[in-house]
């Protein structure tokens, strides 16, 4: 328990330091810090509509986290999330357009699993490049992301479109007995309890079952895998694709539960936000969960800053690279041994026995 | 198809080609350079949005376009020396913090660029190329930026002082053999860093080139993954900027067709001829790339090959 709240420390730090420096920038740009941060407490935060919001976009963020968190332990940069999450979408919508689905929660599990074979497939075609032919996975991700999108916009577009929708190119709406209701009448969605279960189920599977431990032997120790003859390949597939599965599922869940209607707003960033959260999650399903949760705070509060401070709506945006940056660059002061520092800036003032000798203990190692 | 139309979406391929091409042949030298010193900059697609930004708004400001050239290089600079520096911190991963200054430099650049997504900014002049042709549609076509000429002569100075430069060679021996460099008294990180803010420079003139010529105004949609595909063009040109020229040339060839086809009146498929440069930098991954072996001319430090 120490030791997991020691290692929250360093992004936590991070985290506070970005959002200094965030307020640095408005304060530029005329407004006062302080109402900034109050602004993105109260609108993540503050009340229960704002609750409900936050807990809306933190859903498919756990989800697309899972996708980076899942291969970076088998010791894969997937960067990709967005593709599995459109094609995840698009694959839901579809099922749903193409067959008469039982309209009941059957019919809605066929959808949502209809989204993850789908991300889970797209995903593993990354896996399967880097193993098989040697291509970096994360370009090979990221390129396949733009060419989920291209896809998803000419099937939306052209033969999935239903042509009622005039302004906006949509799939034929989800049937009312397939969509995904609300938690207790509430504007939170089922998808919510569905990200923190995989999140926990990926959290247990990688620490107990013996196929989870090997996972996490390929990734950190590739050599090791080898002489005990893990079976490297088929590893990292099954973690890519658990990953991809994931990222799909939100796709699917964003369109059963908010947009009834596989469109061009599921290209919303969830993906691109997911590399973020499992990052600062240090690539831990169980630390998935807040994270996701406060950075779908500040992805509601967006909309406040904009509103009444009358802040661009990238602000948010920038906020995340900053947060990002730091986090990584905190990474640098993981290993610094905090007491032999303050012993080693102490020996200028009044140096005692004690500061000299852990002083002279951190020269030695 | 008439023979008319065909002269058309021929010369929307070509003129497309040195079109959309001028960013990737920015993009793909700054990485060039950076990946010759032993880093990978996956950051030059931040890179490129954010000088994108600022050329547009220099210009805007200043109401000259040369004035948006030079913020380009500059904030492309700037931004990439951020990511050298972070990089030499130790436990710092290279191909992480790329991630990181993506989100970072689009997010700065829709932060900044907001108010100048209205106006419009003086744009660089244009070379034609159509002279020759009596259609306006072929003339219009073959327009081309004032910038490839300044990113051919930049690619032959890189290949020249790869080769016969006391600075080329170090960065070579940075990315070939970091050991070997610290043991001549070179100091690896600053060789790298100030390759990478060298080749963020580059990269920078391809954003003045997306904001400035092509498509010439500033939106958030701006650039559609170019820094990154840079990468794959790096390796499919096997790290040498005079094949960076061909690779270049070769995608912004692909990425025109769909508009050259809308241009003779075919809509069909814009999508998905909008996804062919993905398609093509993928199969050429494929191609090239072998499971367990290095690419030949690969620099040995690289992180990942």
């Amino acid at each position: 328990m120490r030791n997991a709240l020691k290692e929250a420390l360093l992004p936590a730090g991070a985290i506070v330091a970005a959002l200094l420096l965030f307020g640095v920038f408005v304060w530029f740009a005329g407004v006062h810090p302080a109402e900034v941060w109050l602004l993105l407490f109260k609108g993540a935060f503050g009340d229960w509509y704002s609750w409900q919001n936050t807990l809306q976009r933190a859903a498919p963020l756990m989800l697309t986290a899972l996708c980076v968190a899942i291969p970076a332990r088998a010791g894969l940069v997937i960067i990709g999330g967005e593709g599995a999450l459109v094609l995840g979408g698009l694959a839901s919508a579809g099922l749903a357009q193409g067959l008469s689905l039982p309209a009941n929660s059957a019919g809605t599990a066929l959808v949502c699993a209809a989204g993850a074979v789908a991300g889970g497939l797209w995903i593993a075609v990354a896996g399967w490049l880097r193993q098989y032919r040697g291509v970096n996975e994360t370009i090979s991700s990221l390129l396949l992301a733009y060419v989920a999108i291209g896809l998803f916009k000419h099937l939306v577009e052209g033969p999935l479109r239903d042509p009622a929708s005039l302004n906006k190119p949509s799939t034929h709406a989800l049937a009312e007995g397939l969509r995904i209701g609300g938690i207790g009448g509430s504007d939170v969605h089922w998808g919510l309890l569905a990200g923190m279960l995989a999140c926990l189920a990926a959290g247990l599977w990688l620490r107990l079952t013996p196929s989870g431990f090997a996972v996490r032997v390929v990734g950190g120790n590739p050599r090791a895998a080898q002489l005990v003859g893990l079976p490297a390949s088929r590893l990292i597939l099954l973690a890519c694709a658990l990953g991809g599965a994931a990222a799909g599922l939100a796709g699917a869940i964003e369109v059963a539960a908010v947009h009834t209607s596989a469109n061009a707003s599921l290209i919303a960033g969830y993906g691109y936000a997911g590399i973020l959260v499992s990052f600062i999650a240090r690539h831990h399903p169980l630390a998935v969960i807040p994270v996701a949760i406060l950075f779908g705070g500040f992805g509601a509060a967006g909309s406040l800053l904009q509103r009444r401070l009358g802040l661009p709506d990238a602000s948010v945006l920038l906020l995340q690279g900053i947060a990002f940056v730091l986090i990584l660059a905190s990474e640098a002061l993981r290993d610094t041994d905090w007491k032999a520092l303050w012993a080693r800036i102490g020996r200028f003032g009044p140096a005692g026995p004690a500061a000299a000798q852990s002083g002279m203990g951190d020269k030695i190692a | 198809m008439t023979g008319e139309q065909v002269l058309i979406f021929l010369a929307g391929i070509v003129g497309g080609a040195l079109r959309v091409g001028a960013p990737f042949l920015f993009v793909s030298l700054g990485e060039c350079l950076t990946e010759k010193s032993g880093r990978i900059n996956l950051g030059l697609e931040g890179v490129l949005v954010l000088s994108a930004m600022s050329a547009f708004g220099a210009s805007y400001l200043s109401g000259s376009p040369w004035v948006g050239v030079l913020a380009a290089a500059l904030t492309g600079a700037l931004l990439a020396t951020l990511h050298g520096v972070l990089c030499s911190l130790p436990r710092v991963n290279d191909i992480a913090t790329g991630i990181a200054l993506m989100l970072l430099g689009t997010g700065l650049a829709f932060y900044l660029g907001k108010p100048l997504i209205q106006p419009q900014a003086p744009q660089l002049p244009a070379i034609a190329l159509g002279e020759w042709s009596s259609s306006a549609a072929v003339r219009s076509a073959l327009q081309v930026n004032a910038l490839v000429p300044i990113g051919l002569a930049i690619a032959v100075a890189l290949r020249w002082a790869f080769a016969n430069t006391r600075t080329g060679l170090l960065v070579r021996l940075a990315g070939d053999s970091a050991s070997a460099a610290r043991a001549l008294g070179y100091s690896v990180a600053g060789i790298r860093i100030a390759a990478t803010a060298a080749g963020g420079m580059i990269a920078g003139l391809g954003g003045a080139s997306l904001t400035l010529f092509y498509p010439g105004s500033w939106n958030e949609g701006i650039s559609s993954g170019q820094g990154l595909i840079a990468v794959a063009l790096v390796i499919f040109a096997r790290w040498s900027p005079l094949r960076c020229v061909g690779a270049a040339l070769l995608f912004g060839g692909a990425g025109a067709i769909g508009p050259a086809l809308q241009s003779i009146g075919i809509g069909w498929g814009y999508h998905l001829f909008n996804i062919v440069p993905y398609v093509l930098t993928l199969l050429i991954l494929v191609i090239t790339c072998r499971p367990g072996s290095v690419v030949a001319g690969s620099p040995g430090e690289l992180s990942s090959r």
